[in-house]
Protein backbone atom coordinates (compact mmCIF):
# COMPACT_ATOMS: atom_id res chain seq x y z
CA UNK A 1 0.00 0.00 0.00
CA UNK A 2 3.16 2.82 1.38
CA UNK A 3 4.64 1.35 -2.35
CA UNK A 4 1.38 2.27 -4.59
CA UNK A 5 0.86 5.78 -2.84
CA UNK A 6 4.31 6.86 -2.79
CA UNK A 7 4.67 5.34 -6.88
CA UNK A 8 1.37 7.28 -7.29
CA UNK A 9 2.90 10.08 -5.84
CA UNK A 10 5.63 10.06 -7.65
CA UNK A 11 3.78 9.75 -11.15
CA UNK A 12 1.46 12.78 -10.21
CA UNK A 13 4.86 14.81 -9.53
CA UNK A 14 6.64 13.74 -13.27
CA UNK A 15 3.58 14.37 -14.78
CA UNK A 16 2.96 18.09 -13.45
CA UNK A 17 6.28 18.44 -14.07
CA UNK A 18 5.86 17.77 -17.35
CA UNK A 19 3.12 20.38 -17.73
CA UNK A 20 4.80 22.86 -16.01
CA UNK A 21 7.43 22.63 -18.47
CA UNK A 22 5.10 22.18 -21.45
CA UNK A 23 3.61 26.04 -20.13
CA UNK A 24 6.82 27.45 -19.87
CA UNK A 25 7.58 25.73 -23.61
CA UNK A 26 4.69 27.48 -25.01
CA UNK A 27 4.55 30.75 -23.34
CA UNK A 28 6.61 33.01 -25.91
CA UNK A 29 3.95 31.73 -28.51
CA UNK A 30 1.21 31.87 -26.78
CA UNK A 31 2.64 35.40 -25.06
CA UNK A 32 3.37 36.80 -29.20
CA UNK A 33 -0.70 36.00 -30.65
CA UNK A 34 -2.22 37.52 -27.20
CA UNK A 35 -0.05 40.83 -27.45
CA UNK A 36 -1.00 40.82 -30.76
CA UNK A 37 -4.62 41.58 -30.37
CA UNK A 38 -3.72 44.12 -27.44
CA UNK A 39 -4.01 47.83 -27.84
CA UNK A 40 -0.32 48.95 -28.19
CA UNK A 41 -0.52 50.64 -24.97
CA UNK A 42 -0.96 47.97 -23.35
CA UNK A 43 1.67 45.53 -24.74
CA UNK A 44 3.84 46.08 -22.29
CA UNK A 45 2.11 47.72 -19.26
CA UNK A 46 -0.10 44.86 -19.09
CA UNK A 47 1.83 41.28 -17.92
CA UNK A 48 -1.86 39.17 -18.44
CA UNK A 49 -2.16 36.52 -21.61
CA UNK A 50 -5.77 37.07 -21.69
CA UNK A 51 -6.08 40.39 -23.69
CA UNK A 52 -8.85 43.18 -21.34
CA UNK A 53 -9.39 44.97 -24.44
CA UNK A 54 -9.35 42.98 -27.79
CA UNK A 55 -8.46 44.80 -31.50
CA UNK A 56 -7.63 43.84 -34.32
CA UNK A 57 -6.18 47.21 -34.99
CA UNK A 58 -2.76 46.00 -34.84
CA UNK A 59 -3.88 43.70 -37.87
CA UNK A 60 -4.90 46.12 -40.25
CA UNK A 61 -1.89 48.60 -39.87
CA UNK A 62 0.56 45.86 -40.08
CA UNK A 63 -1.05 44.58 -43.19
CA UNK A 64 -0.53 47.76 -44.89
CA UNK A 65 2.95 47.19 -45.03
CA UNK A 66 5.77 49.71 -45.71
CA UNK A 67 6.64 52.33 -48.23
CA UNK A 68 3.07 51.31 -49.92
CA UNK A 69 4.01 47.54 -50.17
CA UNK A 70 1.57 45.67 -48.46
CA UNK A 71 2.54 42.47 -46.36
CA UNK A 72 -0.31 40.51 -48.71
CA UNK A 73 2.48 41.06 -51.41
CA UNK A 74 5.23 39.80 -49.09
CA UNK A 75 3.16 36.51 -48.37
CA UNK A 76 2.69 36.01 -52.02
CA UNK A 77 6.41 36.48 -52.25
CA UNK A 78 7.74 34.23 -49.93
CA UNK A 79 4.82 31.29 -50.69
CA UNK A 80 5.98 31.31 -54.71
CA UNK A 81 9.64 30.66 -53.63
CA UNK A 82 8.76 28.24 -51.22
CA UNK A 83 6.84 26.41 -53.72
CA UNK A 84 9.01 26.66 -56.15
CA UNK A 85 12.19 25.10 -53.90
CA UNK A 86 9.83 22.34 -52.79
CA UNK A 87 9.04 21.50 -56.28
CA UNK A 88 12.67 22.08 -57.05
CA UNK A 89 14.07 19.52 -54.12
CA UNK A 90 11.28 17.14 -54.64
CA UNK A 91 12.09 16.26 -58.89
CA UNK A 92 15.93 16.78 -58.40
CA UNK A 93 16.64 15.13 -55.27
CA UNK A 94 14.23 11.65 -55.91
CA UNK A 95 16.06 11.27 -59.58
CA UNK A 96 19.60 11.76 -57.99
CA UNK A 97 18.09 9.51 -54.94
CA UNK A 98 17.51 6.91 -57.50
CA UNK A 99 20.20 6.78 -59.20
CA UNK A 100 22.51 6.37 -55.93
CA UNK A 101 20.03 3.84 -54.95
CA UNK A 102 19.44 1.56 -57.58
CA UNK A 103 21.55 2.13 -60.44
CA UNK A 104 25.02 1.06 -61.28
CA UNK A 105 27.47 3.05 -63.00
CA UNK A 106 30.86 4.06 -62.70
CA UNK A 107 32.36 5.97 -59.90
CA UNK A 108 29.53 5.51 -58.09
CA UNK A 109 30.73 5.11 -54.41
CA UNK A 110 33.25 8.52 -55.47
CA UNK A 111 29.89 10.58 -56.48
CA UNK A 112 27.91 9.06 -53.40
CA UNK A 113 30.82 10.42 -51.00
CA UNK A 114 31.21 13.80 -52.43
CA UNK A 115 27.26 14.09 -51.73
CA UNK A 116 27.69 13.10 -48.11
CA UNK A 117 30.36 15.60 -47.39
CA UNK A 118 28.40 18.14 -49.14
CA UNK A 119 25.75 17.70 -46.01
CA UNK A 120 28.20 18.52 -43.76
CA UNK A 121 29.19 21.92 -45.48
CA UNK A 122 28.32 24.96 -44.23
CA UNK A 123 26.64 27.04 -46.61
CA UNK A 124 29.27 30.46 -46.07
CA UNK A 125 32.45 28.63 -47.90
CA UNK A 126 30.36 28.59 -51.15
CA UNK A 127 28.41 32.11 -50.11
CA UNK A 128 31.20 34.63 -51.41
CA UNK A 129 31.47 33.04 -55.03
CA UNK A 130 27.86 32.09 -55.57
CA UNK A 131 27.06 35.64 -54.85
CA UNK A 132 29.82 36.68 -57.57
CA UNK A 133 28.31 34.29 -59.90
CA UNK A 134 24.68 35.36 -59.72
CA UNK A 135 25.44 39.36 -59.56
CA UNK A 136 27.62 38.32 -63.00
CA UNK A 137 24.07 37.02 -64.58
CA UNK A 138 22.39 39.41 -63.22
CA UNK A 139 20.31 38.10 -61.08
CA UNK A 140 20.84 39.75 -57.94
CA UNK A 141 17.01 41.11 -56.61
CA UNK A 142 15.76 37.81 -58.74
CA UNK A 143 14.48 34.81 -56.70
CA UNK A 144 16.83 32.82 -59.66
CA UNK A 145 19.15 32.68 -56.36
CA UNK A 146 17.19 30.97 -53.79
CA UNK A 147 15.58 28.57 -55.83
CA UNK A 148 17.89 27.88 -58.69
CA UNK A 149 19.65 25.64 -55.89
CA UNK A 150 16.56 23.75 -55.02
CA UNK A 151 16.51 22.81 -58.89
CA UNK A 152 20.23 21.70 -58.63
CA UNK A 153 19.72 19.25 -55.38
CA UNK A 154 22.03 21.36 -53.34
CA UNK A 155 20.36 20.18 -50.52
CA UNK A 156 22.17 16.81 -50.69
CA UNK A 157 20.35 16.11 -47.31
CA UNK A 158 17.13 14.60 -48.89
CA UNK A 159 19.13 12.96 -51.57
CA UNK A 160 20.93 10.74 -48.56
CA UNK A 161 17.04 10.42 -46.71
CA UNK A 162 15.16 9.26 -49.84
CA UNK A 163 17.99 6.80 -50.71
CA UNK A 164 17.77 5.04 -47.30
CA UNK A 165 13.92 5.27 -48.26
CA UNK A 166 14.61 3.65 -51.57
CA UNK A 167 16.92 0.68 -50.26
CA UNK A 168 13.82 -0.02 -48.12
CA UNK A 169 11.93 -0.96 -50.89
CA UNK A 170 12.09 -4.77 -52.03
CA UNK A 171 13.96 -5.10 -55.24
CA UNK A 172 11.83 -7.93 -56.45
CA UNK A 173 9.36 -4.86 -57.37
CA UNK A 174 12.01 -3.33 -59.67
CA UNK A 175 12.73 -6.76 -61.05
CA UNK A 176 9.20 -7.68 -61.72
CA UNK A 177 8.90 -4.45 -63.55
CA UNK A 178 12.30 -5.08 -65.58
CA UNK A 179 10.71 -8.36 -66.45
CA UNK A 180 7.14 -7.07 -67.68
CA UNK A 181 9.36 -4.61 -69.90
CA UNK A 182 9.76 -1.37 -67.58
CA UNK A 183 12.19 0.05 -68.52
CA UNK A 184 15.13 2.11 -65.74
CA UNK A 185 12.87 5.39 -66.43
CA UNK A 186 9.29 3.53 -66.07
CA UNK A 187 10.50 2.01 -62.36
CA UNK A 188 11.56 5.22 -61.37
CA UNK A 189 8.09 6.98 -62.47
CA UNK A 190 5.74 4.16 -61.90
CA UNK A 191 7.08 1.77 -59.33
CA UNK A 192 9.59 3.68 -57.19
CA UNK A 193 8.01 6.96 -56.79
CA UNK A 194 4.92 5.65 -55.61
CA UNK A 195 6.32 4.18 -52.73
CA UNK A 196 8.57 6.85 -52.23
CA UNK A 197 5.46 9.64 -51.43
CA UNK A 198 6.15 9.69 -47.17
CA UNK A 199 9.88 10.80 -47.90
CA UNK A 200 8.75 12.80 -50.89
CA UNK A 201 6.29 14.40 -48.28
CA UNK A 202 9.04 14.80 -45.36
CA UNK A 203 11.11 16.76 -47.73
CA UNK A 204 8.47 18.72 -49.12
CA UNK A 205 7.44 19.76 -45.62
CA UNK A 206 11.47 20.67 -44.72
CA UNK A 207 11.79 22.25 -48.00
CA UNK A 208 8.90 24.73 -47.34
CA UNK A 209 10.02 25.56 -43.70
CA UNK A 210 13.63 26.13 -44.69
CA UNK A 211 12.87 28.03 -47.55
CA UNK A 212 10.41 30.51 -45.97
CA UNK A 213 12.19 31.10 -42.90
CA UNK A 214 15.69 31.56 -44.77
CA UNK A 215 16.31 34.96 -43.94
CA UNK A 216 19.68 35.02 -44.62
CA UNK A 217 19.79 34.46 -48.40
CA UNK A 218 16.48 36.66 -48.89
CA UNK A 219 18.35 39.56 -46.76
CA UNK A 220 21.34 39.19 -49.13
CA UNK A 221 19.75 38.44 -52.31
CA UNK A 222 16.79 40.93 -52.02
CA UNK A 223 17.33 44.61 -51.48
CA UNK A 224 13.91 46.09 -53.85
CA UNK A 225 11.03 45.98 -51.26
CA UNK A 226 8.29 44.84 -54.11
CA UNK A 227 10.59 41.68 -53.94
CA UNK A 228 10.54 41.55 -50.46
CA UNK A 229 9.84 38.32 -48.76
CA UNK A 230 7.58 37.65 -45.10
CA UNK A 231 10.90 37.25 -43.12
CA UNK A 232 11.93 40.55 -44.61
CA UNK A 233 9.03 42.49 -44.60
CA UNK A 234 8.98 42.14 -40.33
CA UNK A 235 12.59 42.98 -40.19
CA UNK A 236 11.74 46.08 -41.82
CA UNK A 237 9.24 46.79 -39.82
CA UNK A 238 11.65 46.40 -36.63
CA UNK A 239 13.65 49.15 -36.19
CA UNK A 240 16.27 47.85 -33.05
CA UNK A 241 17.59 51.24 -32.45
CA UNK A 242 14.20 53.28 -32.12
CA UNK A 243 10.47 53.27 -31.85
CA UNK A 244 8.48 50.39 -33.84
CA UNK A 245 4.95 49.91 -33.98
CA UNK A 246 5.52 46.80 -31.85
CA UNK A 247 1.78 45.69 -32.26
CA UNK A 248 1.75 45.85 -35.94
CA UNK A 249 5.26 43.95 -35.85
CA UNK A 250 3.59 41.39 -33.27
CA UNK A 251 0.95 41.05 -35.74
CA UNK A 252 2.77 40.23 -38.44
CA UNK A 253 5.18 37.78 -36.86
CA UNK A 254 1.96 35.90 -35.77
CA UNK A 255 0.59 35.96 -39.35
CA UNK A 256 4.46 34.29 -40.32
CA UNK A 257 3.53 31.69 -38.18
CA UNK A 258 0.52 30.26 -39.64
CA UNK A 259 1.62 28.68 -42.69
CA UNK A 260 4.26 26.48 -40.93
CA UNK A 261 1.75 25.53 -38.16
CA UNK A 262 -0.43 24.88 -39.92
CA UNK A 263 1.41 22.67 -42.59
CA UNK A 264 2.67 21.31 -39.17
CA UNK A 265 -0.56 20.42 -37.71
CA UNK A 266 -1.68 18.94 -41.45
CA UNK A 267 1.60 16.34 -41.79
CA UNK A 268 2.47 15.76 -38.34
CA UNK A 269 2.70 12.47 -38.59
CA UNK A 270 5.34 12.61 -41.49
CA UNK A 271 6.93 15.13 -39.57
CA UNK A 272 7.72 13.23 -36.40
CA UNK A 273 8.61 9.64 -38.28
CA UNK A 274 10.59 11.90 -40.56
CA UNK A 275 13.01 13.45 -38.05
CA UNK A 276 12.91 10.35 -35.61
CA UNK A 277 14.37 8.19 -38.75
CA UNK A 278 17.08 10.61 -40.36
CA UNK A 279 17.41 13.52 -37.53
CA UNK A 280 15.93 16.43 -39.74
CA UNK A 281 15.82 19.78 -37.47
CA UNK B 1 24.33 -12.68 -75.28
CA UNK B 2 27.80 -11.07 -73.97
CA UNK B 3 27.48 -7.81 -76.01
CA UNK B 4 23.23 -7.38 -74.69
CA UNK B 5 25.08 -7.79 -71.22
CA UNK B 6 27.51 -5.40 -71.76
CA UNK B 7 25.16 -3.31 -73.92
CA UNK B 8 22.37 -3.11 -70.40
CA UNK B 9 25.41 -2.04 -68.28
CA UNK B 10 25.89 0.66 -70.80
CA UNK B 11 22.44 1.91 -70.88
CA UNK B 12 22.46 1.68 -67.13
CA UNK B 13 25.39 3.99 -66.51
CA UNK B 14 24.23 6.61 -69.16
CA UNK B 15 20.76 6.49 -67.71
CA UNK B 16 22.19 6.85 -64.02
CA UNK B 17 24.05 10.08 -65.27
CA UNK B 18 20.96 11.34 -66.49
CA UNK B 19 19.58 10.95 -63.43
CA UNK B 20 22.16 12.43 -61.45
CA UNK B 21 22.43 15.45 -64.39
CA UNK B 22 21.21 18.12 -62.25
CA UNK B 23 22.73 17.09 -59.08
CA UNK B 24 26.42 16.96 -61.00
CA UNK B 25 25.56 20.25 -62.30
CA UNK B 26 25.09 21.68 -59.20
CA UNK B 27 28.03 20.06 -57.42
CA UNK B 28 30.17 21.76 -59.82
CA UNK B 29 28.76 25.09 -60.28
CA UNK B 30 27.46 25.83 -56.64
CA UNK B 31 29.35 23.76 -54.73
CA UNK B 32 32.94 22.44 -55.65
CA UNK B 33 33.64 25.62 -57.91
CA UNK B 34 32.59 27.89 -55.49
CA UNK B 35 34.72 26.34 -52.73
CA UNK B 36 37.29 26.42 -54.80
CA UNK B 37 36.82 30.47 -56.32
CA UNK B 38 36.50 31.19 -52.62
CA UNK B 39 39.58 29.23 -51.61
CA UNK B 40 41.33 31.87 -54.42
CA UNK B 41 39.16 34.70 -53.50
CA UNK B 42 40.73 34.53 -49.85
CA UNK B 43 44.42 34.81 -51.49
CA UNK B 44 43.41 38.34 -52.88
CA UNK B 45 42.13 41.47 -52.25
CA UNK B 46 38.45 41.70 -53.78
CA UNK B 47 35.94 44.67 -53.61
CA UNK B 48 33.22 43.58 -56.25
CA UNK B 49 33.68 46.80 -58.71
CA UNK B 50 37.35 46.08 -59.05
CA UNK B 51 38.83 42.43 -60.51
CA UNK B 52 40.73 40.69 -57.91
CA UNK B 53 44.28 41.32 -56.58
CA UNK B 54 46.77 38.31 -55.41
CA UNK B 55 47.85 39.51 -51.91
CA UNK B 56 49.30 35.63 -51.07
CA UNK B 57 48.52 35.32 -47.29
CA UNK B 58 47.83 38.99 -46.18
CA UNK B 59 43.95 38.57 -45.44
CA UNK B 60 45.33 35.56 -43.27
CA UNK B 61 48.09 37.25 -41.56
CA UNK B 62 45.64 40.33 -40.75
CA UNK B 63 42.78 37.79 -39.23
CA UNK B 64 44.98 36.39 -36.90
CA UNK B 65 47.33 38.80 -36.16
CA UNK B 66 45.81 42.14 -36.43
CA UNK B 67 41.77 41.83 -36.09
CA UNK B 68 40.73 41.90 -32.55
CA UNK B 69 36.85 41.81 -33.94
CA UNK B 70 37.36 38.20 -35.68
CA UNK B 71 39.05 37.11 -32.06
CA UNK B 72 35.84 38.36 -30.26
CA UNK B 73 33.30 37.06 -32.50
CA UNK B 74 35.40 33.45 -32.31
CA UNK B 75 35.44 33.18 -28.55
CA UNK B 76 31.80 34.26 -28.51
CA UNK B 77 30.54 31.66 -31.11
CA UNK B 78 32.64 29.07 -29.07
CA UNK B 79 30.93 30.05 -25.95
CA UNK B 80 27.62 29.92 -27.68
CA UNK B 81 28.39 26.52 -29.24
CA UNK B 82 29.82 25.00 -25.77
CA UNK B 83 27.19 26.02 -23.26
CA UNK B 84 24.02 25.50 -26.15
CA UNK B 85 24.56 22.53 -27.53
CA UNK B 86 25.69 20.34 -24.22
CA UNK B 87 22.48 22.18 -22.22
CA UNK B 88 20.28 21.58 -25.31
CA UNK B 89 20.92 17.44 -25.29
CA UNK B 90 21.10 17.16 -21.41
CA UNK B 91 17.17 18.76 -21.77
CA UNK B 92 16.45 16.92 -24.40
CA UNK B 93 17.09 13.38 -23.06
CA UNK B 94 15.98 13.88 -19.31
CA UNK B 95 12.48 15.04 -20.77
CA UNK B 96 12.74 12.67 -23.38
CA UNK B 97 13.57 10.20 -20.69
CA UNK B 98 10.31 11.65 -18.64
CA UNK B 99 7.92 11.03 -21.47
CA UNK B 100 9.33 7.72 -22.19
CA UNK B 101 8.04 6.01 -18.88
CA UNK B 102 4.39 5.37 -20.04
CA UNK B 103 2.44 8.55 -20.24
CA UNK B 104 -1.27 9.51 -21.06
CA UNK B 105 -1.53 11.83 -24.17
CA UNK B 106 2.32 11.34 -25.48
CA UNK B 107 1.22 13.15 -28.28
CA UNK B 108 0.10 16.27 -27.10
CA UNK B 109 3.15 16.54 -24.96
CA UNK B 110 5.84 15.47 -27.99
CA UNK B 111 3.59 17.88 -30.30
CA UNK B 112 4.03 20.65 -27.83
CA UNK B 113 7.99 20.34 -27.20
CA UNK B 114 8.39 20.23 -30.64
CA UNK B 115 6.74 23.31 -31.25
CA UNK B 116 9.94 25.76 -30.21
CA UNK B 117 11.78 23.95 -32.81
CA UNK B 118 9.52 24.40 -35.30
CA UNK B 119 9.21 27.83 -34.83
CA UNK B 120 12.41 29.24 -33.04
CA UNK B 121 13.92 29.97 -36.72
CA UNK B 122 12.22 32.62 -37.83
CA UNK B 123 12.45 36.06 -37.45
CA UNK B 124 9.08 36.68 -35.67
CA UNK B 125 10.46 34.63 -32.36
CA UNK B 126 13.67 35.88 -31.99
CA UNK B 127 11.93 39.65 -31.89
CA UNK B 128 9.58 37.94 -29.29
CA UNK B 129 12.98 36.76 -27.53
CA UNK B 130 14.04 40.63 -27.76
CA UNK B 131 10.91 41.43 -26.31
CA UNK B 132 10.59 39.60 -23.28
CA UNK B 133 14.04 39.38 -21.91
CA UNK B 134 14.16 43.66 -22.46
CA UNK B 135 14.28 45.50 -19.04
CA UNK B 136 10.65 46.29 -18.95
CA UNK B 137 9.98 42.43 -20.53
CA UNK B 138 8.12 39.26 -18.97
CA UNK B 139 10.93 37.77 -17.55
CA UNK B 140 11.88 40.79 -15.63
CA UNK B 141 8.33 40.85 -14.52
CA UNK B 142 8.63 37.13 -13.25
CA UNK B 143 11.57 37.49 -11.18
CA UNK B 144 10.14 40.78 -9.49
CA UNK B 145 7.62 38.75 -7.86
CA UNK B 146 10.39 37.37 -6.38
CA UNK B 147 12.27 40.53 -5.55
CA UNK B 148 14.69 40.58 -8.00
CA UNK B 149 15.83 43.48 -9.98
CA UNK B 150 17.66 41.89 -13.16
CA UNK B 151 19.03 44.00 -15.72
CA UNK B 152 17.72 44.43 -19.21
CA UNK B 153 19.12 41.18 -20.76
CA UNK B 154 19.22 42.43 -24.41
CA UNK B 155 20.68 45.86 -23.87
CA UNK B 156 23.65 44.94 -21.71
CA UNK B 157 27.08 43.76 -23.30
CA UNK B 158 27.74 40.71 -20.90
CA UNK B 159 24.26 39.41 -20.75
CA UNK B 160 22.71 39.00 -24.23
CA UNK B 161 24.78 36.17 -25.47
CA UNK B 162 22.68 34.80 -22.77
CA UNK B 163 19.38 35.58 -24.03
CA UNK B 164 20.55 34.01 -27.54
CA UNK B 165 21.56 30.90 -25.63
CA UNK B 166 17.93 30.35 -24.40
CA UNK B 167 16.42 30.86 -27.09
CA UNK B 168 18.80 27.88 -28.95
CA UNK B 169 18.44 25.67 -25.70
CA UNK B 170 14.18 26.59 -25.92
CA UNK B 171 14.46 24.63 -29.14
CA UNK B 172 15.57 21.08 -27.55
CA UNK B 173 12.14 19.83 -29.05
CA UNK B 174 14.01 18.04 -32.38
CA UNK B 175 16.44 16.48 -30.75
CA UNK B 176 14.18 15.12 -27.88
CA UNK B 177 11.66 13.56 -30.45
CA UNK B 178 14.98 11.68 -31.69
CA UNK B 179 16.38 10.48 -28.35
CA UNK B 180 12.43 9.52 -27.79
CA UNK B 181 12.50 7.18 -30.84
CA UNK B 182 15.97 5.71 -29.88
CA UNK B 183 14.58 5.20 -26.34
CA UNK B 184 11.68 3.11 -27.82
CA UNK B 185 14.89 0.57 -29.27
CA UNK B 186 16.15 -0.01 -26.30
CA UNK B 187 14.84 -3.62 -25.29
CA UNK B 188 13.19 -3.85 -22.11
CA UNK B 189 14.80 -7.37 -21.19
CA UNK B 190 17.64 -5.23 -20.83
CA UNK B 191 16.24 -3.31 -17.61
CA UNK B 192 14.56 -6.32 -16.40
CA UNK B 193 17.99 -8.78 -16.31
CA UNK B 194 19.92 -5.79 -14.64
CA UNK B 195 16.86 -5.65 -11.95
CA UNK B 196 17.31 -8.88 -11.19
CA UNK B 197 21.27 -8.70 -10.82
CA UNK B 198 20.42 -5.38 -8.73
CA UNK B 199 21.40 -2.66 -10.64
CA UNK B 200 20.11 1.09 -9.33
CA UNK B 201 18.00 3.45 -11.69
CA UNK B 202 21.40 5.45 -11.85
CA UNK B 203 23.34 2.44 -12.98
CA UNK B 204 21.17 1.28 -15.36
CA UNK B 205 21.35 4.89 -17.07
CA UNK B 206 24.82 4.45 -16.94
CA UNK B 207 25.28 1.13 -18.10
CA UNK B 208 22.05 0.72 -20.50
CA UNK B 209 20.26 3.70 -21.24
CA UNK B 210 23.33 5.89 -22.47
CA UNK B 211 25.63 3.38 -23.74
CA UNK B 212 22.52 2.00 -26.37
CA UNK B 213 21.46 5.53 -27.44
CA UNK B 214 25.40 6.71 -28.00
CA UNK B 215 24.57 6.65 -31.48
CA UNK B 216 21.95 9.02 -31.64
CA UNK B 217 23.21 10.64 -29.25
CA UNK B 218 26.75 11.13 -31.73
CA UNK B 219 24.59 11.92 -34.91
CA UNK B 220 22.68 14.86 -32.60
CA UNK B 221 26.00 16.12 -31.00
CA UNK B 222 27.86 16.45 -34.58
CA UNK B 223 24.87 17.98 -36.50
CA UNK B 224 24.43 20.81 -33.47
CA UNK B 225 28.06 21.61 -33.73
CA UNK B 226 27.72 22.22 -36.77
CA UNK B 227 24.19 24.00 -37.17
CA UNK B 228 24.90 26.13 -33.65
CA UNK B 229 28.48 27.71 -35.60
CA UNK B 230 26.31 28.97 -38.70
CA UNK B 231 24.09 30.83 -35.89
CA UNK B 232 22.97 33.83 -37.57
CA UNK B 233 19.42 35.15 -37.15
CA UNK B 234 19.18 35.12 -33.57
CA UNK B 235 22.22 37.04 -33.44
CA UNK B 236 21.03 39.56 -35.89
CA UNK B 237 17.80 40.03 -34.73
CA UNK B 238 18.20 40.03 -31.02
CA UNK B 239 21.31 42.26 -31.25
CA UNK B 240 21.14 45.42 -33.56
CA UNK B 241 22.01 43.89 -36.74
CA UNK B 242 25.80 45.17 -36.94
CA UNK B 243 27.07 43.02 -33.74
CA UNK B 244 26.15 45.36 -30.99
CA UNK B 245 25.75 46.19 -28.22
CA UNK B 246 29.56 46.53 -27.94
CA UNK B 247 30.12 43.37 -29.95
CA UNK B 248 28.49 40.68 -27.83
CA UNK B 249 26.56 39.21 -30.41
CA UNK B 250 29.40 39.18 -33.07
CA UNK B 251 28.98 35.62 -34.08
CA UNK B 252 31.16 34.72 -36.38
CA UNK B 253 28.43 34.70 -39.62
CA UNK B 254 27.77 37.84 -38.52
CA UNK B 255 31.34 38.99 -39.00
CA UNK B 256 31.52 37.12 -42.18
CA UNK B 257 28.22 38.89 -43.67
CA UNK B 258 29.18 42.21 -42.60
CA UNK B 259 32.47 42.03 -44.18
CA UNK B 260 31.51 40.74 -47.09
CA UNK B 261 28.33 41.98 -47.63
CA UNK B 262 28.43 45.54 -45.82
CA UNK B 263 31.84 46.50 -46.15
CA UNK B 264 32.26 44.61 -49.37
CA UNK B 265 35.65 43.08 -48.76
CA UNK B 266 34.98 39.64 -50.35
CA UNK B 267 38.42 38.65 -50.23
CA UNK B 268 38.54 38.76 -46.41
CA UNK B 269 35.24 37.46 -45.88
CA UNK B 270 36.17 34.49 -47.61
CA UNK B 271 39.30 33.87 -45.89
CA UNK B 272 36.90 33.97 -42.49
CA UNK B 273 34.80 31.91 -44.32
CA UNK B 274 37.77 28.97 -44.87
CA UNK B 275 38.94 29.23 -41.43
CA UNK B 276 35.27 28.59 -40.42
CA UNK B 277 35.21 25.41 -42.58
CA UNK B 278 38.47 24.49 -41.05
CA UNK B 279 37.05 24.98 -37.47
CA UNK B 280 34.25 23.16 -38.15
CA UNK B 281 35.97 20.48 -39.93
CA UNK B 282 37.95 19.82 -36.77
CA UNK B 283 35.12 19.85 -34.35
CA UNK B 284 33.61 17.20 -36.38
CA UNK B 285 37.17 15.51 -36.88
CA UNK B 286 37.43 15.42 -32.93
CA UNK B 287 34.03 14.05 -32.37
CA UNK B 288 34.43 11.79 -34.71
CA UNK B 289 37.67 10.31 -33.57
CA UNK B 290 36.30 10.32 -30.13
CA UNK B 291 33.34 8.19 -30.96
CA UNK B 292 35.17 4.95 -30.55
CA UNK B 293 35.34 5.11 -27.16
CA UNK B 294 31.83 5.77 -26.53
CA UNK B 295 29.38 5.02 -29.25
CA UNK B 296 28.40 1.77 -29.29
CA UNK B 297 26.47 -0.06 -32.07
CA UNK B 298 23.95 -2.77 -31.22
CA UNK B 299 25.89 -5.22 -33.75
CA UNK B 300 29.57 -5.08 -31.92
CA UNK B 301 29.83 -8.30 -29.45
CA UNK B 302 29.80 -6.93 -26.02
CA UNK B 303 30.07 -2.94 -26.47
CA UNK B 304 31.20 -2.08 -22.74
Amino acid sequence: MDITLRKAASRTLRHVLIIALGLLMIYPVVWLVSSSFKPNTLIFSEPGLWPKEVTLDNYINGWRGLQGVSFARFFSNSAIIAILCVLGNVVTCSLAAFAFARLRFKFSKFWFAMMLVTIMLPYHVTLVPQYIIFNELHWINTYYPLVLPKWLATDSFFILLMVQFIRGIPRELDESATIDGCGLKQTYARIILPLLVPALITTAIFSFIWSWDDFFSQMIYLSDIRLFTVQLGIRSLFDPTGQSDWGALLAMSTLSLVPITAIFLIFQRYFLEGIATTGLK
Amino acid sequence: MRTTRRSLAAEQNRTAYLFLLPWLIGFFMLTAGPMLGSLYLSLTEYKLLTPPTWIGLDNYIRIFTDDSTFTGSLWLTFKYVFISVPLRLVFALLVAMALNRGIRALGIYRTVYYVPSLLGGSVAIAIVWRQIFAGDGVVNDFLGWFGITAPSWISHPDYIIYTIITLSVWQFGSAMVIFLAGLKQIPADLYEASQIDGAGKLRQFFRITLPMLSPVIFFNLIMSIINSFQAFTPAFVIGDGRGGPLDATMFYTLYLYLKGFSFFDMGYAAALAWIMLIIIGLFTAIVFATSRYWVFYGDEKGGK
